[in-house]
């Protein structure tokens, strides 16, 4: 798996395949919407979907946390699908964000799903900001002069016409003041960048990368068509 | 032979009627109380031949209660039933209550149906099962006597049909009903017969005039490739013209808008044609039928959305544009153009290209020879008995060693192991998963006595909500805003994928209208009328239907055998006879591989006539093998008839290539990936039950209660490969869309008996195939090769830009930015 490396005025930031970001300066990796406990919410209203999303994130973050060794795992938001998913975490899944958060410190960052704090280990905030970055759930429509916000919530995808196909994958979107991450979790889906949800925020266009297996493809904007109506 | 009681003999002597064979031997089945299958050609009464028997035990004992069921595919069948069964029951003064149920019956009828239930109630499968979960169905459908199941052929063999022979199985269980099937085109009698009942007596009537097919082609020259047939349109035109009414038969939706647009192109004199396809707005559809029925038109273009359905009299002749795919498929067409049993049906066939001439001969000889096609029955889906279980629960409580005796007299499921049936059961119970999770959100429950019930009230509700084994692709509503805006005209629906293709002011066709593209709201898309150039088609997942297994054997005989080719026309015995010359015709027998080079590639060229679903999977089968042989494979294109693959290498020793271990580990490999299997599960999960289309008190956004199952199938693949639903899908796959049946039969067909032609250039019968590529969707390619292709041509193209940290206003401000170091 490769990394793509961008760049936030001074500061670099590796994106990873696998959906996450990191930022090597402070060794903080990050991650968006991770949904914990979609299974069993769905099987509360009668749709037994296979109970191992939770494991299988969990999976892939341990992979990540140790192959980056973050001082610091920033969660942004949405981490459980919803806010009595931390009571419903199976024995064994709570076992593995325990043995995690021995090895680094996590930010629970609130998003809309998972609003309440919760008793997990690590540090339930509302936002967290750290050098020139602001991270939070939500992007925000105004950007206050300096920052540079990581954000999560619209668990953006992007479509590419490619020589055979229309090619449709998780993503993340960039400007030079806005990082978006696509969603971590296992049965998260997706929406098309060229909603006017997101791309209203990004009035000067955008770039994505695609997620792939080795590694990340990047597109301009204008190759995913026209934006559709801007608000 | 059985005589009918005077009140009937003195109607039928009022209309002119005798009592025909096959009717007398329906009567005395019906008085053996044995069950039967009637093949009947249309027009030979053979509805009446269903419904005698019943109608004349209600007139000599009038009793209260359901006593005769009818179920058919289509609920405009039913509805037309309903009124033809009316004439006799009014003109004999019987005292018979008929009603038909459907999804389309008003609450307050269907609530009534279920205090008082009609002497013939007339229904589809999906409003069967619905009354069958009820928890009062024992009690309704005790006194029943006899199952009707018109058009029959529709139903076996398919899903809709697995879900029926189980409702049977219940009936059987409830009552002492005996079963009656109706059909016009049976492949397999013998097994069409046991899908009625194990001692169910065969009942034939005589055949009708013979139907008269013919082909017509166009003046010049016969066209290479393409399958839409569009060149045709004025030949179409002018076989209308000659006619009342035609119906236009196409293959495919995409295929009926632009032959529609073609034909009116040319349709100087503005005859009334019209279009009719599944994705129209229902509405629309009632539209054309009526007008139809009224005589107002000279033709409709229709899919297989008229292949089925009332006899609208009147249709003078059917045209077939494109290849007829197989023989039973041709004739239930050619039906539609059938009201008297004496007078022979007329169609004419239209080829799009070469291959389809071929085509279109050997289903004339099909149809000369009555040689039917069809797979033979499969074993019944596990994703619907799971949904049959639910439901059974939904009606009372039931043991498992009961309700699985019911299920295995059900002949589809009548060799399931009981360790499916468990696993199933367990599925609907609880998930089913090796982590036992949800035990606080089980949907059924067992007693200490072994009985199982539904947990609470909300699974039953729940259940209803997602009955049906019809599982379409994410469909999106066109709404057509008038001139003054406002909610708009229901046009019909387009697939999701579709409409994630267009943006706004994009034109598209469809139902016969040139659209621009407005809005997409929460549910729907809004359009207008307007001009636009280079409209796109909206396609369907899985709308095109593969050339039958005895159709694909005749073309391959045909084409062996140069006595034969004496009804082709010119050009394409020509075309046959160069190919002879310069490489061989492959045989009924054997395969023919033909490798030639070609601007700087190898191609390989397979003549399999297995079909395209079978030639996809083939040729990604194909092209890894040819990857581990170090043949660089690029590409590969199927159509119904052959397989192209294209590489930088030559390919060498093709009989190893072909070994039949093909469907080993390969498959397996590949399998894990496919999109084709993921679209397989996406049905298998809906049928079954796990992903709900619908969830109670959840209506409002259908966005937000699903889970893209892509998601679900890699996480349950990866952590219990063995879930049922897993092994359902498989078995699945054997089928359909990837048709790996075919595949077995033709490797083992090959096996030894490879003749491979290297050739210096191109054969005469490569040509078609070689000019798909490009037009035709290329598969094999991992996407991943894709977005870094794509990605590289746009670098490319726009590499001044690199190195650029800040934004460029051009003049629609969406020059780009690039941030990379």
């Amino acid at each position: 798996m490769t990394a793509a490396p961008i760049h936030f005025r001074n500061e670099r930031l590796m994106l990873d395949p696998s959906g996450a970001a990191f930022w090597p300066a402070r060794r903080v990796l990050i991650v968006a919407d991770l949904h914990f406990e979609k299974s069993t919410a769905f099987a509360a209203q009668g749709a037994l979907l296979p109970p191992y999303d939770t494991r299988a994130a969990l999976e892939r973050l341990t992979r990540l946390v140790r192959l980056y060794r973050p001082a610091k795992l920033v969660a942004l938001g949405d981490s459980f699908h919803d806010c009595r998913g931390p009571a419903r975490l199976a024995k064994d899944d709570r076992a593995r964000i325990e043995a995690m958060a021995r090895e680094t410190q996590i930010i629970w960052v609130a998003g809309n799903h998972d609003a309440a704090p919760h008793d997990l280990p690590g540090q339930c905030v509302a936002e967290h900001r750290e050098g020139p970055f602001v991270f939070r759930h939500e992007a925000a429509a105004r950007l206050g002069m300096r920052d540079i916000e990581i954000s999560g919530h619209f668990h953006p995808k992007a479509s590419i016409d490619s020589r055979a196909k229309r090619i449709s994958r998780p993503c993340f979107v960039t400007d030079p003041a806005r990082l978006i991450l696509p969603a971590f979790g296992s049965f998260t889906g997706g929406l098309d960048v060229r909603d006017p949800a997101i791309a209203r925020l990004f009035p000067r266009g955008l770039r994505v990368f695609l997620l792939g297996q080795e590694q990340l493809y990047s597109f301009a904007l204008e190759q995913l068509g026209r934006l559709a109506e801007v608000a | 032979m059985p005589s009918l009681p005077e009140i009937f003999t003195n109607w039928f002597a009022a209309r002119n009627w005798q009592l025909r064979a096959h009717q007398a031997e329906m009567l005395g089945a019906a008085e053996a109380g044995q069950d039967a299958l009637l093949i009947a050609p249309t027009g030979a009464g053979k509805t009446l031949a269903g419904f005698l028997p019943s109608l004349i035990a209600l007139a000599q004992q009038p009793a209260e209660g359901l006593h005769t069921l009818y179920v058919s595919p289509l609920k405009a069948l039913g509805t037309d039933i309903a009124r033809n069964l009316q004439i006799p029951v009014a003109e004999m003064g019987l005292n018979i209550s008929i009603e038909t149920r459907s999804g389309d019956t008003p609450a307050n009828r269907r609530a009534r149906q279920k205090e008082i239930p009609p002497n013939i109630l007339l229904t589809t499968p999906e409003s069967l099962l619905l009354l069958l979960s009820q928890e009062n169905s024992a009690a309704y459908f005790a006194t029943l006597t006899c199952v009707v199941v018109d058009e029959i052929h529709a139903l076996a063999g398919t899903k809709r049909g697995d879900q029926f022979a189980l409702c049977i199985s219940r009936l059987r269980a409830l009552s002492k009903t005996r079963v009656v099937g109706l059909s016009a085109t049976v492949a397999h009698p013998e097994a069409m017969r046991r899908f009625v009942g194990r001692d169910a007596r065969l009942v034939r009537a005589e055949d009708g005039a013979p139907p008269e097919v013919k082909m017509v082609l166009p003046e010049t020259e016969i066209p290479w490739s393409g399958h839409m047939g569009l060149k045709a349109a004025e030949m179409v035109l002018a076989q209308v013209e000659k006619a009342g009414l035609s119906i236009v038969f196409v293959n495919t939706r995409a295929q009926a808008e632009l032959i529609f647009a073609e034909i009116w192109k040319h349709n100087e004199k503005n005859l009334p044609i019209a279009i009719h396809h599944g994705s129209l707005d229902i509405a629309q559809r009632r539209k054309v039928e009526t007008a139809m029925a009224e005589g107002r038109l000279r033709a409709v273009i229709a899919t297989s959305s008229l292949d089925l359905g009332i006899d609208w009299g009147g249709v003078d002749q059917v045209l077939q544009i494109g290849a007829p795919k197989g023989v039973s498929r041709l004739l239930q067409r050619l039906g539609r153009a059938n009201h008297r049993l004496d007078e022979p049906s007329r169609a004419v066939l239209v080829p799009a290209n070469r291959f389809e001439v071929l085509e279109c001969e050997a289903a004339m000889q099909g149809v000369r020879e009555k040689a039917l096609d069809g797979d033979p029955p499969r074993p019944g889906g596990l994703d619907v008995l799971a949904q049959h279980i639910l439901g059974m629960a939904c009606a009372g409580r039931f043991l498992p060693n009961e309700l699985y005796r019911e299920v295995i007299s059900a002949a589809p499921y009548a060799d399931l192991p009981r360790r499916d049936f468990d696993d199933v059961l367990r599925f609907v119970e609880d998930g089913g998963y090796a982590l036992a999770a949800y035990e606080r959100y089980r949907k059924l429950f067992r007693d200490s006595e072994g009985y199982v019930y539904p947990s609470n009230a909300r699974v039953a509700q729940q259940f209803r909500m997602n009955i049906g084994t019809i599982v379409e692709a994410p469909m999106i509503k066109i709404r057509l805003l008038g001139r003054r805006g406002g909610f708009g005209t229901g046009l019909g629906e387009v697939e999701e994928y579709f409409v994630n293709q267009l943006v706004p002011g994009d034109s598209f066709i469809f139902a016969g209208r040139l659209l621009k593209f407005i809005k997409l709201r929460e549910t729907f898309i809004e359009v207008v009328e307007a001009p636009g150039k280079e409209p796109k088609v909206p396609a369907y997942a899985g709308a095109r239907m593969p050339l039958t297994t005895n159709l694909a054997f005749r073309v391959r005989a045909m084409l062996h055998d140069p006595s034969c080719w004496g009804a082709f026309p010119k050009d394409v015995r020509e075309w046959l006879r160069l190919q002879k010359h310069r490489s061989r015709l492959p045989g009924p027998d054997g395969l023919l591989v033909e490798t030639f080079p070609r601007q700087g590639r190898w191609f390989m060229v397979v003549y399999a006539f297995e079909g395209r679903n079978a030639h996809q999977t083939l040729g990604l089968l194909l092209t890894r093998r040819m990857e581990r042989a170090g043949f660089a494979p690029i590409g590969f294109v199927a159509t119904d008839y052959v397989l192209a693959t294209w590489s930088a290498y030559r390919p060498e020793k093709i009989d190893q290539l072909f070994q039949e271990d093909m469907l080993g580990d390969d498959l397996e490999e590949w399998m894990e990936t496919s999109s084709l299997l993921r679209r397989s599960f996406r049905q298998v999960a809906v049928i079954a039950g796990l992903i709900p289309r619908q969830l109670p008190g959840a209506e409002k956004n259908r966005r937000q209660i699903t889970v893209n199952s892509d998601l679900i199938y890699d996480v349950l693949r990866k952590h219990q490969p063995d879930h049922v639903l897993l092994r359902a899908t498989r078995a699945d796959a054997a089928h359909g869309l990837i048709d790996l049946s075919r595949i077995s039969a033709l490797l083992a067909r090959a096996k030894g008996r490879i003749t491979h032609m290297v050739l210096s250039r191109v054969s005469p019968l490569a040509v078609p195939v070689l000019l798909e590529i490009g037009r035709e969707h290329v598969a094999g390619v991992a996407e991943d090769v894709l977005l870094a292709e794509a990605e590289a041509l746009i670098e490319e193209a726009t590499a001044e830009n690199e190195f650029r940290h800040n934004f460029s206003h051009g003049p629609k401000g969406q020059n780009m930015l690039f941030h990379r170091s």
